[in-house]
């Protein structure tokens, strides 16, 4: 809390100093560089806007003291400049406009969410000005043939894939019929957990598994008992949760309260929703996917590994047990502008434009290398399990360093 | 209480009810040429200035019912949100399959040609305002037998439950929305376009309205205001005027929902079709800043409430919901009448009313406590 | 649809668990219910910041659960704390709009709200939060274990129950009560009477904050609070007092219990989505019914 509202009155402050483009902070000898956000500081995404913020904060701050930004002969510093679209759409592409015509952004990091980031691409594609964004996971976002918008994140349906494909696994291996598994389904009413479920619909058709329950969450949600009641009934042998870190909050205390005792239960945003912290032994054996983790083995420039951006992280801000990857992607939506301006040589959108289309770097977030479609193809999502408190990776084998415990303890 | 109903009396009764006065000409010239030279003189802010004028479009709309006719609607912005989707609706469904074009996996992959597209936006903003002026009688029926808190807030439900059945229909795309059709031409063309429907809009109501208050009907609507029986007994059917009324508000902010569905460039039901406590309220806030029951308290309201947004946006990032918060407590509180309500009161030679100034000195704390 | 129709015929336990839930809810949604018909009926405000309040009640419990103190405690210290803010809101808010009409008080207190929300994220952040009560979920022995119940609801419940008790013989019994019940009846009559109307309704307004500040614990600890969750149980105030009507406690508990019960249900049998929308779908319906019934009236005068 105490850094949200230091580095809102220092944007606060750069903005004042906007009107006469002098540099409020930044060291003599470099000059500065604004990249444009419109990112949730309030309303239902603002859990997340708050994590990304941070993200680009802590890389800008990195970035800065290790030497900032060298272009050609000219060294630059970054700075964000920030508006709050109050987790709306609508506010998302007035905001976009604002910052490209009137504070003459031209070179964007991205919103929280895929809504905000659907209505954010068509702007700064009318305007051919390049967006790196690291929280829009739709994958409605990549078939639109965009040229300027490049997400660091795996896309959405690869969210709660590996969990399906783990099911099919352990039926299998139980001598189970893949039609007698019996999956339920919650997912919130918003672009990004929709779109997770089309991807885990197309999966359980692969896989021919059997939906059972297939609901939808209201965006207010504080109560989903009439589902997990249903969960009660029918028994199903996976249970499939996404509703952004509310809805990981509202399920893990409800499963508890409600004694379900589903086999396989895998939940999106745990770790943003602190879920272990909160509920502590009761969330054992739930799967989360994640974009990124501490302990996987990536390294590169600036941060050095992923335990050390960790560690980083935590020593920084306050009252986080584990780290959200949705800040750790937004750092590295930040290292994607660093190396492209470097490559580039220029400050031309058109140039700095091709430099990221270009990129193929590793990073503590893992590799990354854009498709021509704008999505990062380099790095895979992984599946980790809450056991005894801390977060295991299980899945995809190749990065697995704990085995799945199935079924999950239930007391 | 004989001399307060009687300076009401001379207030209506003298009222001189010509369509402008020179005082109103030469403002809403002044508006006119702002409208047309803001966007050439400050072509960066041209989206802002696109959204003020249909910033006033919306506290005018509202003031039909709220100010002029006592109907305090919180729900109007469900015609706003009606209207975009409607909008939206014919716009892709002229061309192609809605379902297939708001299905997850195919999310607005159809390529609509230049000629699709300006099709689709005229004919998408005709229906807009119709089908919104549809659901306006057919609502009416079932709202206009509340009276007071109960209107506001059974109109308040409606909207808010239209959001959610919305989020619930898979064929409009549900929860995940719609990408509306790309405009065809560069980024300043679209902002262009749109500012000029959304000024055309707004002038159009501002016109509109100023007409319709001129007439019995304007008068009418007033008298349902002052005593809704009382007019009901002197011959006014109040149903059919109610329901007008409430269509004509429905009708403008259809075309307004259509409008900013295709700026925002993609919609989606809760947030963008049918922002209850943003847009929904600010509607209100408005036309209550400027004066409600005015023709320019909206207009002014909606300006002022603007750039005090906009501003606050800007330099109290973090703080500027307090802000626009205590305002509207500081408006509510201390300028129940608006700031042209206020002005009335202070200079109604202004405004082209001739009060009788013995009787308005015999009861001038009961003129005040209007 | 269907199916799940079908399933609460074959598993009948299962609608059993739906009506517990609810009626455990229920009894919160009463306590935020009675405080805004308190206002409603004493002194003619319709208070929208009500969910504020309850998120406000949340934050003690969070807060003080942050430093090991268990949330019950939380519950004295929110309603004394509760009782206080309302205090101050009605002395700088509320009393400046008691006399004006209905509109402005909806209006001021949607201002108030919009404040307390972004006071309430700036001071603690958008996290979603829990305050966590420890206590286990039992299981009822019969029906296989289908059913339980978790203990914290319980309590809750019956912590409402004594809360409710409370305030009615409060309302009978103590001399406030009865000034209060006085001033509901006629204004100007209190005030002849010689009873310092002013002070009636601060103190009614800052008793409603209290009862709101004790369901705020509550709900934090048995659903989620965040700053902007408050509108929903506004709303939920408002379809409860315009259904049961304001002054009858009675009538208020019927609607809240009934809310409760039908949100379970209709998130059962519509699917979690439809939740909300039969919570507002009640409202209309509850409006129309009383507008019908309005009708009958009127045309009985005639």
């Amino acid at each position: 809390m105490r850094h949200f509202t230091k580095w809102s009155l220092a944007a606060a402050a750069t903005v004042a100093m906007m009107g006469t483009s002098q540099i409020a902070y930044a060291a003599a000898d470099c000059k500065e560089l604004i990249l444009g956000s419109a990112i949730s500081f309030t309303g239902k995404y603002s859990t997340n806007g708050i994590h990304a913020k941070r993200g680009y904060d802590i890389a800008v701050k990195k970035i800065n003291e290790t030497g900032g930004v060298k272009i050609g002969a000219n060294c630059y510093k970054f700075s964000i400049k920030y508006y709050d679209d109050e987790s709306t759409p609508a506010r998302t592409a007035q905001l976009l406009e604002r910052l490209i015509k009137q504070d003459s952004v031209k070179y964007f990091l991205g919103p929280y969410s895929s809504a905000t980031t659907k209505a954010a691409a068509p702007v700064i594609e009318k305007y051919k000005i390049p967006m790196v964004e690291a929280e829009g996971a739709s994958r409605s976002l990549f078939n639109k043939g965009y040229r300027y918008l490049f997400a660091v994140l795996s896309t959405s349906e690869q969210y709660l894939a590996s969990s399906i494909a783990l099911a099919a696994e352990i039926a299998k291996k139980n001598g189970k019929k893949p039609g007698d598994v019996k999956v339920a389904m919650a997912f919130e009413q918003d672009p990004f957990s929709l779109d997770v479920r089309a991807g885990v619909v197309d999966d359980i058709k692969k896989y021919g598994l059997k939906i059972v329950i297939d609901d939808k969450l209201p965006r207010d949600l504080s109560d989903m008992s009439a589902t997990l009641t249903k969960v009660k009934a029918l028994k199903p042998d996976l249970l499939l949760i996404s509703g952004h870190s509310k809805g990981a909050v509202t399920a893990a205390r409800q499963i508890k309260e409600l004694n379900i005792k589903t086999p396989m239960i895998a939940i999106t945003h745990c770790e943003s929703g602190k879920i272990v912290s909160k509920f502590g032994a009761s969330t054992n054996g739930f799967l989360c996917p994640t974009q990124w983790a501490e302990t996987l083995s990536y390294k590169g420039e600036a941060f050095g590994s992923a335990a050390d951006y960790d560690k980083l992280f935590k020593a920084t801000y306050d009252g986080y047990k584990t780290v959200p990857y949705q800040a750790a992607q937004a750092s590295a939506a930040v290292l994607v502008w660093k190396d492209a301006f470097e490559r580039a040589g220029s400050l031309d959108t058109e140039k700095v434009r091709d430099a990221i289309a270009a990129t193929n770097m590793k990073t503590f977030y893992g590799g990354i290398k854009f498709a021509p479609a704008g999505n990062n193809i380099a790095k895979p999502m992984v599946l980790r399990q809450i056991q005894n408190g801390e977060y295991k990776v299980v899945a995809p084998a190749k990065w697995a360093s704990s085995k799945i415990e199935h079924p999950r303890m239930v007391k | 209480m004989t001399t307060a109903t009687d300076v009401k009396a001379a207030e209506t009764g003298t009222h001189k009810r010509r369509l402008m006065s020179n005082n109103d000409s030469m403002i809403f010239a002044g508006l006119v040429l702002f409208g047309i030279l803001g966007p050439i003189l400050f072509p960066n802010y041209t989206f802002q200035i696109a959204v003020l004028w249909l910033m006033v479009l919306f506290a005018l709309t509202w003031d039909i019912m709220g100010g002029q006719m006592g109907y305090n609607s919180l729900g109007n912005i469900f015609f706003f949100g009606a209207g975009m989707y409607i909008c939206a609706i014919v716009q892709v469904g002229l061309f192609t399959d809605v379902g297939a074009y708001t299905s997850v996996s195919g999310q607005g992959n159809f390529k609509f040609t230049p000629d699709q597209y300006y099709i689709g936006v005229a004919v998408g903003l005709v229906a807009a305002a119709i089908g919104s002026s549809l659901l306006a009688v057919a609502l009416g029926w079932i709202v206009f037998g509340l009276r007071g808190p109960y209107f506001a807030i059974g109109t308040l439900g409606m909207a808010l439950a239209a959001g959610e059945l919305i989020g619930a229909w898979g064929w409009v795309g549900g929860g995940s929305g719609i990408p509306m059709p790309v405009y065809p031409g560069s980024g300043d063309g679209k902002s262009y376009f749109f500012y000029v429907l959304c000024f055309a809009a707004a002038i159009a109501t501002f016109l509109f309205l100023k007409w319709l208050y001129s007439t019995q009907f304007g008068l009418a609507i007033n008298a349902i205001r002052d005593d809704e029986g009382k007019a009901e007994a002197m011959g006014v059917h109040t149903l059919r005027h109610k329901t007008v009324a409430w269509a004509v508000s429905a009708f403008f902010l259809g075309i307004a929902g259509g409008l900013f569905g295709n700026m925002t460039g993609f919609i989606e039901p809760l947030e963008v079709a049918f922002p209850t406590i943003t847009f929904g309220i600010f509607m209100v806030a408005m036309a209550l800043l400027g004066g409600k029951g005015t023709i320019w308290g909206p207009v002014l309201g909606a300006i002022l409430f603007h750039i005090v947004k906009e501003v606050t946006w800007t330099y109290f990032l973090g703080w500027q919901w307090v802000a626009l918060g205590v305002i509207i407590i500081i408006n509510i509180i201390y300028f129940q009448q608006g700031i042209v309500g206020w002005l009335q009161e202070k200079y109604p030679g202004w405004f082209g009313i001739e009060v009788d100034e013995r009787a308005r000195a015999e009861a001038p704390a009961k003129g005040a406590a209007q | 649809m269907l199916d799940n129709l079908n399933l609460l015929v074959f598993a009948p336990y299962l609608g059993v668990q739906l009506l517990l839930d609810g009626i455990f809810i229920g009894a919160i949604f009463a306590l935020a219910a009675y405080g805004l018909a308190l206002v409603w009926g004493v002194m003619n405000v319709k208070n929208l910041s009500q969910g504020e309040f309850v998120i406000m009640g949340g934050y003690f419990a969070w807060y003080m659960s942050t430093y090991g103190i268990h949330p019950m405690y939380a519950l004295p210290v929110a309603i004394i704390g509760m009782f206080g803010f309302g205090w101050v809101v009605y002395k700088t808010i509320i009393s400046r709009v008691v006399e004006k009409d209905m509109f402005t008080s909806l209006l001021a207190t949607f201002g108030l709200a919009i404040v307390i929300q972004q006071g309430l994220n700036l001071a603690f952040g958008p996290e979603v939060q829990v305050a966590e009560s420890g206590f286990p979920t039992h299981t009822v022995p019969i029906w296989g274990g289908e059913i339980t119940i978790a203990e914290i609801r319980f309590y809750s419940f019956l912590i409402c129950c004594v809360l409710a008790g409370g305030v009615v013989t409060f309302m009978k019994k103590s001399r406030m009560g009865q000034a209060i019940r006085a001033t509901a009846q006629d204004v100007r009559a209190a005030k002849v009477m010689g009873i310092d109307t002013e002070k009636v309704f601060a103190f009614t307004y800052a008793l409603n904050a209290a009862i709101c500040g004790a369901a705020g614990v509550l709900i934090s600890m048995i659903w989620v609070i965040q700053p902007f969750y408050g509108i929903t149980h506004s709303i939920r105030s408002f379809v409860i007092v315009t259904a049961a009507g304001f002054g009858n406690l009675a009538g208020v508990l019927m609607a809240s219990f009934g809310l409760g019960v039908a949100e379970q249900y209709g998130g059962f049998i519509f699917g979690a989505e439809l939740q909300q929308a039969t919570v507002v779908g009640m409202l209309l319906l509850v409006l129309i019914w009383r507008q019908i019934q309005m009708n009958r009236l009127r045309q009985a005068v005639q």
